[in-house]
């Protein structure tokens, strides 16, 4: 895959130039851990006080937070600097993409590459750790099996909202904002349980932008939980299926960005 | 591809833009702008070509539909038989560009790791790249600078570096946007005493945009002159110098103050105290007017002005507009 070639080409070229200021590097990498295992912690604190949130332990919300962050945070290290396009636009170097002999998908999904987005990712994963010790769930092979699907899926479901919203900047150009609201909102909301939310938001998260495909839906039949929007059990192993789903339409989003770029110019 | 070695070959090519200005609150208005009208040329293998005019005249928009940038709105347009703008990735191999205001280059990262991507990114054979290398390092000075960070070179150094990177692939044809905006005079030197090498050995198509005189005077057979949207000369640069009926400008300096230098062949245009301004016909010869006034007048010290290309081009269209008012470039369509 010509593609994949040439983003793993970019990203080595980004981590190399990452390592010419190496204390930075660290110092980053390291905040992005400190700030996001704060904001695990603010959850915890809750719990301090309450012994429940919309029904769900503390174990079951870190269950959640897990799913999501691990999800998000994989599709945020691969492909997380896209909300760049509009400035690329603006200053005319996206058209530096246009005259090399790859894909221009493939090489702005790897521009400024950073590994520092580790940081998120461990965090994601070790909140994930922690719920597996302690949440109760009695396992299954179907449940077993659904973990990675999930995880994979949701990070698919997410890495369509990153390329759907750079697709949005060949229009609005300065639309980074909107598309970080849907991406690291979107992530932020799912570390809740859907019981805390208003029907009319979970059923947005569901069938407009269906991000509730990357935990809520799948996590309720790992945890045993009642469904929201009381759907079918069976939703719980469409993930999969929405994420293709979810990809197919960003790419064709991204197509019709780019061609009206390539007809009107900046 | 084209045997007769028509290598670029543009037939009717259009570029129309919608512009949307808003007006009001949200009120827009749409405008159709012809950014390029209609233009058609064909350049054959080898061939070095200036292409150039005033600002927003067309020029980038060009280069960018030659390069599969942009999709051109109407007419053929083709370069090594390739349609740019369906085959982009394809024609990506076989062409070079260089974007004067804009490096291709890594900066944080020694110049020498640009060049290993490009080697990897346009899959170019070991030994052919060992080679390109070697000889545009050799060319362009660059022996030094490989190690270097991109953010440390200099302006001049860096464009040198960028045009090394878009010539490892040995691409048949360069673009080059304003390759000399910017660059000192021996800076500019060097990069056009490369560009002529390169053309002569390597018989590679040279496609420049430039806004120095010097660079076509010094480098192309042949230029182009586009302005709103249109080709308005296309020939060689004594030919333009006769259709803008260009001026050159020599500057007198005398002894003390005088009346305005009476000589034919020239008038004086301005004077300053003892420095006075002669204009003459940038097709005639400096040297009998010298030597007249030397004769005539205590000369002091003297020195002669090329035109600069905005007052040939201008100069060009005063007649060209006066008879086509009509030819307006922009429509309004609601």
């Amino acid at each position: 895959m010509q593609g994949l070639r040439a983003y793993r080409l970019i990203a080595g070229m980004w981590i190399r130039s990452t390592m010419a200021y190496r204390a930075s590097f660290v110092m980053t990498a390291v905040g992005n851990f400190a700030m996001t295992f704060l904001d695990f912690v603010t959850i915890a604190l809750m719990f301090s006080q309450v012994d429940a949130l919309g029904g769900y332990s503390l174990s079951e919300v870190a269950f959640l937070y897990g799913l999501s962050g691990v999800s998000f945070g994989i599709a945020d290290l691969g492909i997380g600097s896209m909300d760049r396009l509009g400035r690329r636009v603006r200053d005319g170097t996206l058209d530096t993409l246009l005259v090399r002999p790859a894909p221009v998908l493939a090489q702005l999904a790897a521009d400024r590459f950073a590994l520092r987005r580790l940081g998120r990712l461990t965090q994601g994963a070790l909140v994930l750790g922690y719920a597996l010790a302690t949440v109760h769930i009695a396992w299954t092979p179907a449940k077993l099996l659904l973990m990675p699907v999930m995880l994979v899926s949701g990070a698919g479901i997410f890495c369509a909202v990153f390329v759907a919203g750079a697709a949005f900047q060949f229009v609005a150009q300065d639309a980074s904002e909107v598309q970080n609201a849907f991406t690291y909102g979107g992530t932020t909301l799912l570390q809740y349980p859907p019981t805390v939310f208003a029907k009319e938001l979970v059923r947005g998260v569901t069938f407009v932008l269906p991000l509730a495909f990357v935990n809520w839906l799948p996590a309720s039949f790992v945890l045993g939980r009642p469904y929201p929007l009381g759907l079918p059990e069976w939703t719980a192993f469409t993930p999969p299926l929405v994420a293709v789903a979810c990809c197919a339409l960003a790419g064709l989003a991204w197509r019709a960005g780019l061609r009206s770029y390539r007809s009107t110019g900046s | 591809m084209a045997v007769d070695g028509a290598f670029i070959e543009l037939d009717g090519v259009e570029k129309v833009f919608d512009v949307r200005r808003k007006t009001g609150f949200l009120k827009r208005e749409r405008r159709q702008v012809r950014a390029v009208d209609s233009i058609s040329f064909t350049v054959a293998r080898g061939e070095m070509v200036g292409y150039i005019g005033p600002n927003g005249a067309g020029k980038s928009t060009t280069i960018k539909m030659l390069t599969g940038i942009l999709t051109p709105s109407g007419g053929r347009l083709r370069v090594a038989g390739i349609d740019p703008s369906r085959d982009r990735t394809r024609l990506a191999h076989r062409i070079g560009v260089v974007f004067g205001q804009r490096t291709t280059l890594w900066w944080d990262l020694p110049l020498i790791d640009s060049y290993r991507l490009a080697h990897r990114m346009y899959r170019i054979p070991d030994a052919r790249y060992r080679e390109n290398l070697h000889r545009c390092v050799e060319l362009l000075e660059l022996t030094d600078l490989l190690d270097v960070p991109v953010r440390q070179l200099s302006l001049g150094q860096r464009m040198r570096g960028d045009i090394a990177a878009a010539l490892l692939h040995d691409p048949e044809v360069l673009y080059l946007d304003e390759p000399t905006i910017g660059l000192d005079v021996i800076s500019k030197a060097k990069v056009r005493g490369f560009l002529r090498e390169l053309n002569a050995d390597r018989g590679t198509t040279v496609l420049l945009t430039t806004h120095d005189l010097q660079d076509i005077e010094q480098l192309c057979s042949r230029v182009m002159v586009i302005d709103h949207g249109r080709l308005m000369y296309d020939g060689p640069l004594t030919g333009l110098h006769e259709a803008g009926e260009s001026e050159r400008t020599l500057v007198v300096d005398l002894e003390r103050e005088l009346p305005p230098v009476e000589v034919p062949g020239a008038r004086v245009v301005r004077v300053e105290g003892p420095r006075q301004w002669l204009a003459f016909p940038a097709s005639a010869s400096a040297a009998p007017l010298v030597a007249r006034i030397a004769a005539e007048y205590p000369l002091v010290d003297l020195s002669v002005r090329e035109p600069d290309i905005e007052a040939v081009i201008a100069r060009m269209y005063a007649d060209a507009d006066a008879g086509a008012e009509a030819g307006e470039a922009e429509k309004a369509v609601s």
